[in-house]
């Protein structure tokens, strides 16, 4: 090889939109590796807030029972907001964002890679350990599965919806106040649908309804989102 | 070839140029001077494409820009204050991710005999937090070099760079220009012109007398 | 079709001119149809059957629901047109509406809980309607807060634009969950599409004390329009005019 040869590009009509997503998701899952600590805390946050609860409430096992849906997700969606924050941040204080920016790949396509690799972090995760949490929180067996499916479909739109909040705030010093009052409106409707699907399988109702109510907020989420996201960042940067 | 017609920048208020004109062919370096603030990373922003408000108008291969975005960005490469790399991931995976985000196929050879050139050369697989910060920027100048991109677009590229690195860089800039390409540059540096093909031009010359500073000194006193 | 009207309308300097024009109509019409409304209300209307006296707090908390409500559509269409056309005007009406709406939302918060409490023996239930309007009320101060916390203009405008346009997207979907979730609160006092129930000697004080109530935020929004423009174009010969 040529001694500082250049690499070469592929020819216009083949843009490579899906290597450059893949590429980017595999930075934020190696980063995520090398310094676990920013998924780590999140998951630890939540975990406290299954053992505040019983703490400040009642060690009885019926009215955690009752709780333990709301209390599951509540802590599941503080705990995605928290690791939000440095989404879009670390990314703009290095200047990674800057040729995220100039990539000449949809901007949309890039951001929906970074969610997904933030939803692989935060949401997934949060969903692998609640089972643990409905276990302290005395959640009837019969409510672990829609906890589950709600917990598999919602945690996407959180991240999803969240990430508009980081990219309006990615230029606000000590915006994680500011995040958190952009997206708890974003995040209530989640919220509503998910805990009721849990109770109501507690009552033995169907909760199909709730479950496809959820899918259509994440088609929805990965719609329109990364467009919002996108134009979020765009704007910001000016 | 970047065609720059009558820009103009206002920020907060604050005109920084007007009917700011200019052309960049093959082959040549523009050197964008100015003191703090007079807006030459501004210039830069706007011209990279980060900006869309803006009066004026700028002309890409004889396109406007708005028009071919993907097609300049292609072509382009930004290198900003920040050299934009990951500090846990080590320079070559840097330069991997960087390199896929633009469209380009990665060959590892390149990349590393990129890295020899900017005697960084047995880094490759050192996380990057390991690494000083003009070894960084080199990290940011081997992507550069590796890179297809005809046009730089390099704001301060000097800054954390010993004298040495001035000159090489001066030299990296030369063979650039020499295979065709376009270098778009700020630095309070003066540059040397080697080979006649070195341009320069003041932001300050676009920018109107302020009578703007004058008003906030009254502003602070009264 | 000609569109110079419309660029017109986005010159600061022609509303400047032509809303100091309307300015002394608006405020006489509105304080006059307010005080009829209120005077007519709250003395001459006859108490309602069920609840007696305690219902003419609508002629206040029907209007400000109303206008807080519609102050985000407003804001909504403002945020379209400020990042399509680019149109500054829209975005200083966007700056100036959210604080106007947000106090619509907590006036009407606060006569709903005044009015709950004889009604249905609380100040507060997590009913439908009033989570809505809860919501409704994050939804005006995060759009406060963000533009407070982005210090350039253009960039404040824009991602406040954006931020309304998602709010917008967002209301009918939080209307849809919370009324899924719960529903306690009575029907809407008016539909348009259908003929009102209410006895017309009640109806008529309270259209009045709506159209008032539009009239005020016109005026109160002009106003702060004004004083918006002068601000931002401080720097142009003929605000410089205008002050000396």
């Amino acid at each position: 090889m040529v001694r500082g040869g250049k690499m070469s590009r592929v020819d216009q009509p083949s843009m490579r939109g899906f290597s450059a997503c893949l590429a980017l998701i595999r930075r934020d899952l190696t980063l995520t590796f090398r310094s676990p600590g920013q998924a780590i805390n999140p998951m630890a946050f939540f975990l406290m807030v299954a053992t505040l609860f019983p703490l400040g409430i009642a060690p009885d096992r019926e009215v955690l029972s009752e709780l333990a849906a709301g209390v599951i997700w509540i802590g599941a969606l503080l705990a995605v907001l928290l690791s939000l924050d440095s989404l879009f941040k670390s990314d703009q204080d290095d200047g990674a964002l800057d040729q995220l920016l100039m990539s000449p790949h949809p901007l949309p396509l890039l951001v929906l890679a970074k969610v997904f690799s933030h939803w692989l972090t935060s949401g997934f995760c949060l969903t692998l350990m609640a089972p643990l949490l409905a276990i302290m929180l005395h959640l009837p067996s019969e409510a672990f599965s829609p906890l589950m499916m709600t917990l598999l479909l919602g945690t996407p739109v959180l991240s999803l919806a969240g990430s508009i909040g980081a990219a309006l705030t990615v230029k606000v010093q000590r915006g994680g106040v500011l995040l958190t009052l952009l997206s708890l409106p974003l995040y209530i409707p989640v919220l509503i649908f998910a805990t009721g699907a849990v109770n109501a399988a507690m009552q033995n109702m169907p909760y199909t309804g709730h479950i496809l109510w959820l899918s259509v907020f994440l088609i929805l989420g990965v719609c329109l989102a990364p467009l919002a996201i996108a134009g979020a960042l765009r704007v910001i940067n000016e | 070839m970047l065609n720059v017609v009558q820009l103009s920048c206002e920020r907060d208020d604050r005109l920084l140029f007007s009917n700011l004109s200019f052309q960049l062919g093959s082959g040549e370096i523009l050197q964008i001077e100015g003191r703090n603030g007079a807006g030459k990373t501004s210039l830069l922003r706007i011209i990279a494409g980060f900006s869309s408000s803006l009066s004026g108008d700028i002309f890409w291969n004889d396109q406007p820009l708005s028009t071919v975005y993907a097609d300049f960005r292609l072509d382009c490469f930004f290198l900003g204050h920040k050299p934009g790399l990951k500090l846990d991931l080590t320079p070559l995976e840097n330069l991997v991710w960087r390199a896929r985000l633009s469209n380009t196929i990665i060959n590892r050879e390149v990349l590393l005999a990129a890295l020899d050139r900017v005697q960084l050369a047995g880094y490759e697989d050192i996380p990057c937090s390991h690494l000083s910060a003009g070894q960084l920027r080199r990290v940011a100048f081997a992507g550069l070099i590796a890179s297809p991109a005809r046009l730089w677009i390099l704001d301060e590229p000097f800054t954390a760079i010993d004298i040495e690195g001035v000159s090489w860089l001066e030299r990296l800039f030369d063979e650039h220009t020499h295979q065709g390409g376009m270098v778009l540059v700020t630095s309070h540096q003066p540059l040397n012109d080697r080979q006649g093909k070195l341009r320069k031009l003041n932001v300050e010359h676009f920018g109107e007398e302020r009578s703007v500073d004058g008003e906030r000194g009254q502003d602070v006193q009264g | 079709m000609n569109w110079t009207f419309f660029h017109k309308l986005g010159s600061p300097k022609w509303f400047y001119d032509i809303s100091g024009k309307w300015l002394p109509w608006l405020q006489v019409s509105s304080l006059v149809l307010i005080l009829v409304a209120l005077v007519w209300g709250l003395a001459f209307t006859p108490p309602d059957y069920l609840q007696g006296n305690s219902y003419r707090i609508i002629f206040i908390h029907v209007p400000a629901s109303f206008l807080a409500q519609s102050i985000y559509m407003m804001m909504a269409t403002a945020a379209a047109v400020t990042l399509i056309w680019r149109i500054k005007l829209a975005d200083m009406a966007l700056k100036v509406m959210a604080p106007v709406g947000a106090s619509f939302c907590i006036l009407s918060l606060v006569t709903g809980a005044i009015w709950g409490q004889p009604t249905w023996g609380t100040w507060w239930v997590w009913d439908a309607r009033l989570t809505s309007m809860l919501i409704l009320l994050f939804l005006y101060i995060g759009i406060i807060a963000l533009r407070g916390a982005i210090h350039t203009t253009e960039a404040a405008a824009k991602a406040c634009a954006i931020l309304s346009l998602v709010g917008v997207v967002n209301i009918p979907i939080i209307k849809f969950s919370v009324d899924w979730w719960n529903t306690l609160h009575q029907g809407a006092t008016l539909k348009l599409t259908e003929k009102p129930s209410m006895a017309p000697e009640m109806l008529w004080p309270l259209l009045l004390a709506i159209l008032g109530f539009y009239l005020f935020f016109t005026m109160v929004m002009v106003l702060r329009l004004r004083i918006e423009i002068i601000s931002r174009e401080r720097k142009t010969r003929w605000v410089k005019e205008l002050v000396s």
